[in-house]
């Protein structure tokens, strides 16, 4: 009764260990070896920059110096911060204020605007939907003379006001595609259940689509708040002194020839805290098992 | 105010209905159909026969190419879904993932603006009737497969709605829940009371449930009558082959002198004397075929090559020796079923399957005589595929 059994396996298992020793060849393990070793290397490559804004930020005054700039601070110190916040406080304060309302309109009218594009359409949706999309891919600086005239004589330059509307309206062919990508991929039928159950257009997206779309929103929102936070040309030209956002501010504080190394890293530091944190406080919503249970399952 | 369900029931019509696609397909092709208030009524068919555009042009969710669509006495051919007051079943269920279960059956009633107090009311009623009652605070995605079933079921009958549109809603659970859901669709509409019209493409599923059931093919109506005469006077080849199970035999046949002859057999055909000479497609149920008993009835010598065994009767399979009918109705009906009887083996002659006791002696290869019952037969026109009588 043991004999088939035990003759058997070989047989089956002899092709497949024939067939990996084939194809592997000998000098498989030093080819590993040398692809990570290689992939570890570009990657403290691409580090360095980040790891020097890291240690001379938080290094003491005193200790920083072009000649051991790679060498780790003696021991943690907060003067730079302490000694740029100061300036940078405004910009900082500005650019939240730019950044929250920008992203959160832009993902809201994408949200509306992907969701009559696929899930609520309308005859010419079809050729509307290229058209939204159009406008990514129309570079700032192109636009740029125009948009300022225009908002120069509709009296919107100066202020955060203007600057918001333009990072709202320069969002919504990004926010729209992700939206609309999003409802594509969601059952019609959910959206008919509910116009059955009596819900129009506007309630079937503020009770049904909406809060199923919550992983598009986290998207869309992260997209938004890091460009409007990042950007440094809408922001020169449409803002006045008293209304700049904090890349200008950053780029005033580090741009200068005398500024010591570890203000403009700790400021730079300082800058691009908020849209990492976004991107860990939304990140979570990326997660996939919203629609759970919506359908046959 | 105890009853479940207080509007009235109301009938539905549909008057010369079309539905074109873009591109030219004809989904639905001038259906007219009378919904009596109360009825539960079946729309059964091959996929692509448009039984669903039908229920979603009630509905409202397509538009109507052409024809009236009435519910009750109202024409609701332009009306919005949201204005036709109808309740949907869909196959897929489709709740609304983030809302729990009680949110997903008020979600009708929040949206008619039915008041707080009224709507937890009947929100429990619906849940205690169906069982839901320890799953009101749950979302639909900690729900197995029958729960949601019965919470899409749940969010319909809240809404007292005058009419009940269901699509395909029993294809999604294991082959024993849909026959226990099957027969409390049964009691459930009896209990309520409310028309019913329910899309399947399961002919037992249609025979079952519906009061009257509507054979569709390629967009047009075939027959709409009861479950008996559909099955006992069908009005053409396509609804002879598509109902029953297993499928009615057919086979090359020729009328002549009051009897029909088909292979190497010759029936005498009751009151046959009327019919012309001329050639038929024959149809003879499995139930049309017993052992030969000496009671008259004309026999037949066959071998049988296939015996299933099905515990309190058995289906024999034998061959004719004479060429198989393929036509589009047959084909179309056969494409249908879940291709339990579709031939795995092409071969041009004829297969009959008949209905045999359990302990009927029946081996493969061995000779068997069978008799066929005059009374069970029917013909069809070879051209047209309609019902000969």
């Amino acid at each position: 009764m043991s004999a088939p059994t035990t003759t058997a396996p070989p047989v089956v298992a002899g092709p497949v260990t024939a067939g990996r020793t084939a194809i592997r060849s000998r000098w498989a393990p030093y080819l590993t070896t040398f692809r990570y070793l290689a992939l570890f290397g570009l990657m403290l490559f691409f580090l360095m920059p980040v790891y020097a804004l890291v240690i001379t930020a938080f290094k003491h005054p005193a200790e920083v110096s072009v000649s051991r700039m790679w060498e780790l601070p003696a021991s943690l110190s907060f003067a730079s911060f302490a000694a740029v916040w100061p300036k940078l406080q405004d910009g900082f304060l500005n650019s939240m204020m730019l950044a929250i309302p920008a992203a959160l309109i832009s993902s809201m009218l994408g949200a509306m605007n992907g969701f009559v594009l696929s899930k609520w359409r309308f005859p010419g949706a079809d050729a509307v939907f290229p058209l939204i999309l159009f406008g990514m891919f129309i570079p700032y600086q192109a636009i740029l003379i125009p948009m300022t005239q225009t908002m120069t004589s509709a009296g919107l330059r100066g202020g955060l006001d203007g600057l918001i509307l333009v990072h709202i309206i320069y969002g919504l062919p990004i926010t729209t595609l992700i939206f609309r990508s999003y409802f594509v991929g969601i059952s019609d039928e959910i959206i008919e259940a509910a116009q059955v159950d009596g819900a129009g257009m506007l309630r079937t997206f503020a009770f049904v689509a909406l809060p199923i779309a919550l992983p598009a929103f986290a998207v869309a929102m992260i997209w938004q708040f890091t460009s409007a936070w990042n950007d440094f040309l809408f922001g020169a030209v449409l803002t006045n002194r008293n209304y700049w956002p904090i890349t200008i501010t950053l780029n005033n504080i580090a741009g200068g020839q005398s500024v010591p190394f570890n203000e403009a890293m700790a400021s730079a530091l300082l800058a691009c805290i908020p849209t990492v944190l976004v991107y860990i406080l939304l990140g979570r919503f990326f997660m996939r098992g919203l629609m759970a249970g919506a359908l046959k399952g | 105010m105890t009853q479940l369900v207080s509007a009235p029931a109301a009938g539905i019509r549909l008057e010369g209905v079309w539905k074109r696609f873009k591109g030219g397909v004809e989904a639905v092709r001038d259906i007219n159909l009378e919904v009596e208030p109360g009825e539960f009524m079946v729309l059964v068919g091959p996929s692509g026969c448009g039984k669903s555009t039908v229920l979603r042009m009630i509905a409202g969710l397509e538009e109507t190419s052409e024809g009236r669509v009435l519910i009750g006495d109202r024409d609701v051919t332009s009306a919005l879904p949201q204005q036709r007051d109808v309740a949907m079943v869909f196959q897929s269920y489709a709740l609304y993932p983030r809302m729990t279960v009680r949110q997903n059956l008020g979600f009708g009633l929040r949206m008619r603006r039915v008041s707080a107090a009224d709507r937890t009311r009947r929100v429990n009623e619906v849940a205690s009737v169906l069982g839901l009652d320890h799953l009101l605070d749950r979302r639909p995605g900690a729900l197995s497969g029958g729960q949601r079933q019965r919470v899409a079921m749940g969010r319909a009958i809240v809404r007292e709605p005058r009419v009940f549109l269901m699509d395909e809603p029993l294809s999604n659970l294991d082959a024993k829940l849909r026959v226990s859901m099957r027969s409390q669709l049964t009691l459930l509409h009896k209990r309520l009371g409310v028309t019913t019209v329910y899309v399947t493409h399961d002919q037992i599923e249609a025979m079952t449930l519906g009061q009257r059931v509507a054979v569709l093919r390629d967009g047009a109506l075939q027959q709409c009558d009861t479950p008996q005469t559909l099955f006992h006077r069908p009005a053409n080849l396509f609804v002879a082959a598509f109902l029953g199970s297993p499928s009615m035999n057919f086979v090359q046949g020729h009328l002549a002198g009051g009897a029909v002859r088909f292979a190497d057999v010759t029936v005498p055909v009751d009151g046959g004397s009327s019919l012309a000479d001329r050639s038929v497609i024959l149809g003879v149920r499995p139930t049309g075929l017993t052992l030969a008993n000496g009671n008259g009835w004309p026999t037949m010598s066959i071998v049988p090559t296939l015996v299933e065994d099905l515990g309190d009767e058995r289906y024999v399979i034998f061959e004719l020796d004479t060429p198989r009918v393929d036509t589009e109705a047959t084909r179309a009906a056969v494409d249908a079923r879940a291709a339990d009887d579709a031939l795995l083996t092409p071969d041009e002659r004829a297969h009959f399957t008949a209905r045999l006791p359990a302990d009927a002696p029946v081996t493969v290869g061995e000779p068997l005589d069978l008799a066929v019952n005059p009374s069970r037969l029917y013909f069809f026109d070879p051209e047209t595929g309609d019902t000969i009588s």
